[in-house]
């Protein structure tokens, strides 16, 4: 059996086994409740009142609703949207800038050498820091319902909510980019006494701009995702009269309305390729 | 960049994207001059006002820790059932059952990606009826999509020698996945599942909207009746809540990361 | 197990002819060691002789059957009987030792015990004693990626002596080990061949592993064997010449020219040594 001189060691036992049972334990403890608040019940996805509902939602699915007037509104809410999504980029990009540059410290006049507002600077950076936060961290979807309530249902909304909440991630983003980027251009502007907006224009912008762009234009596509996401709480355009069909069981025009959103999708995302592939 | 050549492309973007933004402007409606202006802004900010100070009485922070609890299992519940499911379609998806399956399960796997988790909630409510229910499913059934897809990718990706070693020694097909596979592909599934339930508590909590339960519906039916200071404590929950999800994604990761098979 | 080629070619999905003509007949356990350049189709001929590859021309019967005729579960339980030992171990990074050499009998074991074994290893005296032979005994619950290229090494051919086959296939399974302990590995698997009448038919990149632990040395280039003999009748020339690809330089283990006596009895003609247990 074992080599003559080795005494007979004791079968080892797994050392992952304790681990193993822990997590298995946690898995359960925590299971269980989880189960019960969320309502978890798969018996009522077969009771007859839902079926009944959703027998009468996917039956009219097919066919899709293709008379021209029903068609003609899809096309102007696929517009809606479009223009909901690009004018609310618009904004945000107008809002991130300026925002971006207050956080720069690329363009800090007061890390080039003594200024007369040296305290200034990060008085400022902290707070604009936290709006950017802020303004990225609450769900876009969230804005919107927000601003449906401040400023009425419609298209208005969401844009409103697509400036703010993107104005956020862009402003973080560009950020980023400005500070990638070589900041001896602006540095250079600085020291020779340039102001912030001309190291800005000729130092940091040069260098940054396709990227920038390159961004915002895939941030774009997902606006457009998001600016249906938020006609559901009544910001306008393709996902308003899609939530309107859906309420009334209507699936014939919501399956249209679904094919118009994924062309949509498809549509914005070839063109974002095609812009990103140019500007590369 | 060639120093001295000017780079007429992003500023023809600019451009571009200029002449769009106007034209959308205009499509929207004249309705934008009264909105940027004064009245506007003062009732805009009135609002907003009115969400200081959010309301913390200890019956209503009860009912928002119930509502945080919902959000959490929906999150939580709903990302379990999405990386099972996931990992199941990923099989056919990958090639694993054979040619003929591929198409299909691929096909399926973008249809439930593809629609937003919105629209399934709304679907979901008339499935199963108002409530976390319908938004755990909602959730399940589209991030079953996402992970599929890139439980799928992994799966193409993984090394084939281990488990062909396996078989060559005699091992079924099955046992080989398990042993030679599994283990190489084990850590990134979850990795990508931990990653996405951070992605699905803010989508969790935004599905109350259309009735999926939680704090999103709290928060729909308080700012239905602009109940601001509820909306407020409301807000706060959502925003503790992510912060919580991320902190246990980031750790349960780590931890998983030292563990081996 | 006795393994039978006759005139077997075997090209390559990439259209290289790996193998051309071969023809070899190794008896029941017999120890034979494959030598030659790189490329010259001793990784091919193990996968062949495993039933892992299948012939693209000539006849390969294994234990007197042709395996490519055989059923899906009869081609199943006759590659659980071979055992084959890769260059490059086929481990899981984050698998543990434990779990890999218990992989071995996977073939033999029911799906069910396969699955539980996964959560908690069914036979973990076995794996360690296997380990131990190959001086890894105290690394049993690491993890692979822990390990060195050359202990990775040491276990694949530890899951192959726990799978007990009837035949060993090794292809270059000490390349990433010091002399020392590509020796003891060599000699292992010469002792398990010789205690278990296993046919052990091993490549090898060192010819004087070759030379000094296995009965009957065959020399392989350009997929064609160009000698068959035992230590004693292979000669420096034949050496040469067999690497004359490689500026006719003899590889060995410790890197030091291959040291020939004479022609004359060597301790590979002589037998191995008994194991002592």
């Amino acid at each position: 059996m074992s080599a003559a001189g080795g005494a007979a060691l004791p079968v080892p036992r797994d050392p992952a086994l304790g681990a193993r049972l822990a997590l298995l334990a946690a898995v359960l403890v925590l299971l269980w409740p989880a189960l019960e608040i969320a309502e978890f019940n798969p018996a009522k996805l077969a009771d007859p009142r839902n079926l009944d509902i959703v027998g009468r939602f996917l039956g009219t699915f097919f066919p899709m609703a293709l008379g021209a007037d029903f068609l003609g509104l899809v096309a102007r809410s696929a517009l809606e949207t479009l223009a909901l999504a690009t004018a609310g980029i618009a904004l945000a990009i107008l809002l991130a800038v300026p925002l971006a540059m207050a956080v720069s410290e690329s363009l800090s006049v007061s890390r080039v050498g003594p200024a007369r507002r040296a305290w200034f600077g990060p008085l400022v950076r902290t707070p604009v820091r936290g709006l950017l936060i802020f303004m990225r961290s609450i769900p876009e979807i969230v804005w919107a319902l927000l601003f449906v309530r401040a400023v009425g249902l419609g298209p208005a909304a969401g844009v409103l909510a697509i400036a703010v909440n993107y104005a956020g991630m862009l402003g973080k983003v560009y950020f980023e980019i400005f500070e990638a980027g070589d900041t001896r251009p602006a540095r250079a502007v600085l020291e020779s006494g340039g102001g912030r907006a001309n190291a800005f224009l000729y130092g940091v912008l040069p260098v940054a701009l396709p990227e920038l762009v390159s961004y915002s234009v895939y941030r774009w596509e997902c606006a457009i995702r998001a600016s249906v996401v938020m006609g559901f709480v009544g910001a306008g355009g393709l996902g308003q009269q899609m939530e309107l069909s859906m309420r009334m069981l209507e699936g014939g025009e919501v399956s249209t309305m679904l094919a118009a959103f994924l062309l949509l999708v498809l549509l914005a995302d070839a063109v974002s390729a095609l812009l990103r592939k140019i500007l590369v | 960049m060639k120093a001295g050549t000017f780079v007429w492309q992003p500023w023809a973007a600019l451009g571009g994207f200029a002449l769009a933004a106007a034209a959308s402007f205009a499509y929207l409606g004249a309705d934008f001059g009264a909105l940027f202006g004064a009245e506007s802004v003062r009732q805009m900010l009135q609002f907003g006002g009115g969400f200081f100070p959010p309301d913390m009485t200890p019956e209503f922070l009860r009912r928002t820790a119930s509502g945080a609890a919902e959000t959490l299992a929906i999150s939580a519940l709903g990302t379990l059932l999405a990386a099972l499911a996931g990992a199941l379609l990923a099989l056919p998806a990958a090639g694993r059952w054979g040619r003929w399956l591929r198409l299909p399960a691929r096909l399926l796997l973008n249809v439930l990606r593809s629609i937003p988790e919105l629209v399934w909630a709304t679907f979901m409510v008339l499935a199963a009826g108002l409530g976390p229910f319908a938004g755990c499913l909602a959730l399940a059934v589209h991030t079953a999509g996402v992970l599929g897809r890139l439980f799928a990718e992994t799966l193409e990706n993984a090394p084939p020698e281990p488990a062909r070693a396996l078989r060559e020694a005699g091992g079924g097909a099955t046992l080989a996945f398990f042993y030679g596979t599994l283990p190489v592909v084990l850590p990134q599934f979850t990795s990508y599942a931990l990653y996405r339930w951070e992605y699905n508590i803010r989508m969790a909590a935004v599905l109350g909207f259309v009735g999926a339960g939680g704090l999103g519906q709290m928060l729909y039916v308080a700012l239905s009746v602009f109940k601001t200071h509820e909306a407020a404590t409301l807000l706060f929950a959502m925003i503790a809540i992510v912060v919580v999800v991320d902190a246990l994604s980031a750790w349960m990761r780590r931890f998983l990361g030292r563990s081996g098979t | 197990m006795k393994l039978s080629l006759h005139t077997l070619r075997l090209v390559l999905p990439g259209g290289n002819l790996a193998l051309d003509g071969v023809s070899l007949e190794v008896g029941r356990a017999e120890r034979v060691a494959v030598i030659g350049p790189s490329g010259a189709g001793k990784t091919s001929l193990l996968r062949v002789l495993g039933a892992a590859l299948r012939p693209t021309g000539g006849a390969i019967e294994i234990d007197g059957s042709d395996p490519w005729t055989l059923s899906r579960d009869a081609l199943r339980r006759l590659r659980s009987r071979v055992g084959m030992i890769h260059q490059a171990p086929p481990l899981p990074p984050r698998q543990r030792l434990v779990t890999a050499v218990l992989a071995g009998r996977l073939g033999h074991w029911s799906f069910w015990k396969g699955l539980a074994s996964l959560v908690y290893p069914s036979d973990i005296l076995g794996a360690r004693e296997t380990l131990a032979r190959l001086d890894l005994a105290e690394r049993l619950f690491d993890r692979c990626d822990r390990l060195s290229g050359g202990q990775l090494q040491r276990v694949g051919v530890a899951r192959v002596l726990y799978q007990r086959p009837d035949l060993i296939l090794a292809d270059e399974p000490v390349s990433a080990l010091d002399p020392q302990l590509a020796d003891h590995a060599v000699g292992e698997l010469n002792r398990e061949s010789v205690a278990r009448s296993v046919t052990l038919v091993a490549s090898l990149h060192a010819v004087d592993l070759a030379l000094k632990w296995f009965p009957r040395v065959v020399g392989l280039r350009d997929g064609v064997v160009a000698f068959d003999a035992p230590p004693v009748r292979v000669s420096d020339t034949m050496l040469r010449d067999l690497y004359a690809a490689e500026s006719r330089v003899v590889p060995t283990q410790d890197n030091r020219p291959l040291e020939l006596a004479e022609p004359g009895p060597r301790a590979a003609a002589r037998g191995v040594q008994p194991l002592c247990r």
